[in-house]
């Protein structure tokens, strides 16, 4: 299997091919630029790595959020257009799942979470076993404080892992002393080739029913939902 | 095999339309879709950026999918893959350029980024052919523009509007008049049954100049109707919606009609969503009647956001090879 996996989730950006299932070539760039001018450049360099062309792919991978609503949308609709007009599957996987798989084979639980601004946080649970990464607690957004007491209740070492940013890292101590361990250095940065790892196993979406996962309502909607229940 | 120069695949996703279209040499329309978010942002009373790019991303390959099936072609027969690269809404034009990109990359195809604006001129050529020198008047929610053009792919803007587009005017004294979005058709339709009685005034601008000015009219209607309100009178909706279109429309008509004297131009060019308004084209028409300026106007479906004009624009760039790059991104603020 040739598989193209996209990961623009959020600030960093991470693309890889396997190649018979092997990793052949990975970049991941960590700077504030715009994914929209970077990905292509970023695929085309790997895909010359590989020495493979876009013909040769058997499936495509991509994350689907949470994350920047913007990032999301521009590497899923290079993946989804790539997809559809190669005819190939494309499998669609949690970028917080993508990230927890960096600590596939730590046995123990992982969150993984992305700021979400205002004490928010786009995050999940996952539990590493047998190098395999499970979903514990389904991705949300919710306020980190109320969902770091929701972990309180676990009597097991989290994982901590962000690609963002230590804003947290004094409420997380704080909440969770011991208990928490905070994954640092490059550990904490997506790498699209575990993306590409987890798609291996699972089942494509329909491509034209593929799009993010925002894990939030546009305001808008969200107001007028409210105006027309009220009423 | 068709007998062809080039086929380009187009994508415009600017605004709250996902289009694509095949366009052959520039001229011959195979398949033009567009799939209109107007419903969904009916109810917030205009567009929303976040909800559009929601929408644009999971219309996309359904919409290229209907494109090439209509026109019965394979990526194989594409020769290039045209894009709206700006301006527009970003988040919306990304969804559009990354979809373009991946498209071509995957083909090994050239991309080619267009202007919006170009697009609407250029829609015009799907269904007659330019003769230069043309002027083009661009008029639409986001756009007023009078644009002189010597050769294909060369613009020259000589107007513009320093405020407030034509179409914004329309939809905020539409929305004024508490009429749903979007205002200007429900203006054109009032403006039928009623008459110029308000006497707004026209904003012509210092001598000579080509530039429009829609703001001061707006805030005269507005104005009016809450004076009107406040005294308790009653207010003529149609009267109104008369009298403002009555205003809009003698500036452009007279600022387009003098332009196209002074640059001795062959043909005048209507384009731009408002150019579906249907006092503006009856007034171009008999204003133009008696000169030699060939007047087009394109049909309704290509006077709206569509696809189709953004390949016939692409074609001329396509023939100067003009390729974007792979890192080609979104251009909110394009200039021409
Ligand atoms: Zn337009």
């Amino acid at each position: 299997m040739n598989v193209l996996a996209i990961d623009t989730s959020n600030q960093p950006m991470s693309v890889a091919i396997l190649k018979d299932s092997q990793l052949a070539a990975e970049l991941t760039v960590n700077v504030k630029r715009n994914h929209s001018i970077q990905l292509m450049p970023a695929v085309d360099y790997i895909f010359n790595q590989a020495n493979l062309t876009p013909k040769d792919l058997n499936l495509i991978a991509v994350s689907e959020g949470p994350g920047s609503y913007t990032g999301l949308r521009i590497g899923m609709t290079t993946a989804k257009t790539m997809a559809w007009t190669l005819n190939i599957p494309v499998v669609a996987i949690s970028s917080l799942e993508m990230l927890a798989a960096n600590l596939t084979y730590h046995n123990s639980y992982v969150c993984p979470f992305f700021d979400a601004r205002r004490g928010n946080v786009f995050t999940g649970l996952y539990q590493a076993q047998n190098g395999q990464i499970a979903n514990v607690k389904d991705d949300l957004n919710t306020s980190m404080e109320s969902w770091l007491e929701q972990l309180q209740n676990i009597d097991e070492t989290v994982h901590f892992i962000s690609s963002t940013n230590h804003q947290f890292d004094e409420l997380i101590k704080e909440k969770l002393g011991a208990q928490a361990n905070i994954i640092q250095h490059s550990m904490n940065l997506p790498r699209a080739s575990m993306l590409a790892h987890l798609a291996l196993e699972r089942e494509p979406t329909p491509v034209h029913a593929l799009k993010p996962q925002y894990h939030r309502m546009v305001e808008a909607e969200a107001k007028w939902l409210e105006q027309n229940q009220s009423r | 095999m068709i007998e062809k120069n080039e086929l380009i695949l187009a994508i415009e996703t600017s605004c709250d339309e996902t289009a694509a279209a095949v366009v052959q040499d520039g001229t011959k329309l195979l398949s033009n879709v567009v799939a209109t978010q107007m419903d969904i942002h009916q109810k917030f009373g205009g567009v929303v950026p976040e909800v559009a790019s929601r929408h644009h991303i999971e219309q996309m390959t359904v919409v290229l999918e209907q494109a090439v099936t209509e026109a019965n072609v394979t990526m194989e027969d594409i020769d290039a893959v045209a894009v709206t690269e700006g301006p527009g809404l970003v988040g919306a034009l990304l969804v559009g350029v990354n979809a373009a990109k991946a498209l071509a990359y995957a083909h090994g195809k050239p991309v080619i980024g267009v202007h919006h604006i170009a697009g609407h001129i250029y829609a015009n050529r799907l269904e007659k052919e330019f003769e230069f020198p043309l002027l083009s008047l661009v008029v639409s929610g986001g756009h007023t523009e009078l644009i002189y053009m010597e050769e294909h792919g060369e613009y020259e803007i000589i107007g513009e509007t320093r405020d407030d587009a034509a179409g914004e005017a329309y939809d905020k004294v539409a929305k004024a008049l508490s009429l749903p979005y979007p205002g200007g058709p429900q203006i054109d339709r009032l403006a039928q049954e009623g008459k110029d009685t308000y006497n707004f005034p026209r904003s012509y601008l210092e001598e000579g100049s080509y530039d429009f000015s829609f703001s001061g009219l707006k805030t005269a209607v507005i104005n009016k109707l809450h004076h009107l309100r406040q005294k308790g009178e009653e207010i003529d909706v149609e009267n109104v919606a008369t009298s403002f279109q009555e205003s809009v429309i003698d500036v452009l008509v007279d600022k387009t009609y003098d332009a196209a004297k002074d640059y001795g131009v062959k043909q005048l060019i209507v384009a731009g969503g408002v150019s579906a308004n249907k006092t503006l084209r009856a007034r171009m028409e008999q204003r133009f009647a008696e000169t030699d300026v060939e007047l087009a106007i394109p049909p309704l479906y290509l006077c709206t956001d569509n696809a189709a004009m953004i390949g016939a624009a692409a074609s001329v760039e396509y023939h100067k090879q003009n390729y974007a790059s792979l890192n080609l991104n979104a251009n909110p603020g394009l200039m021409m």
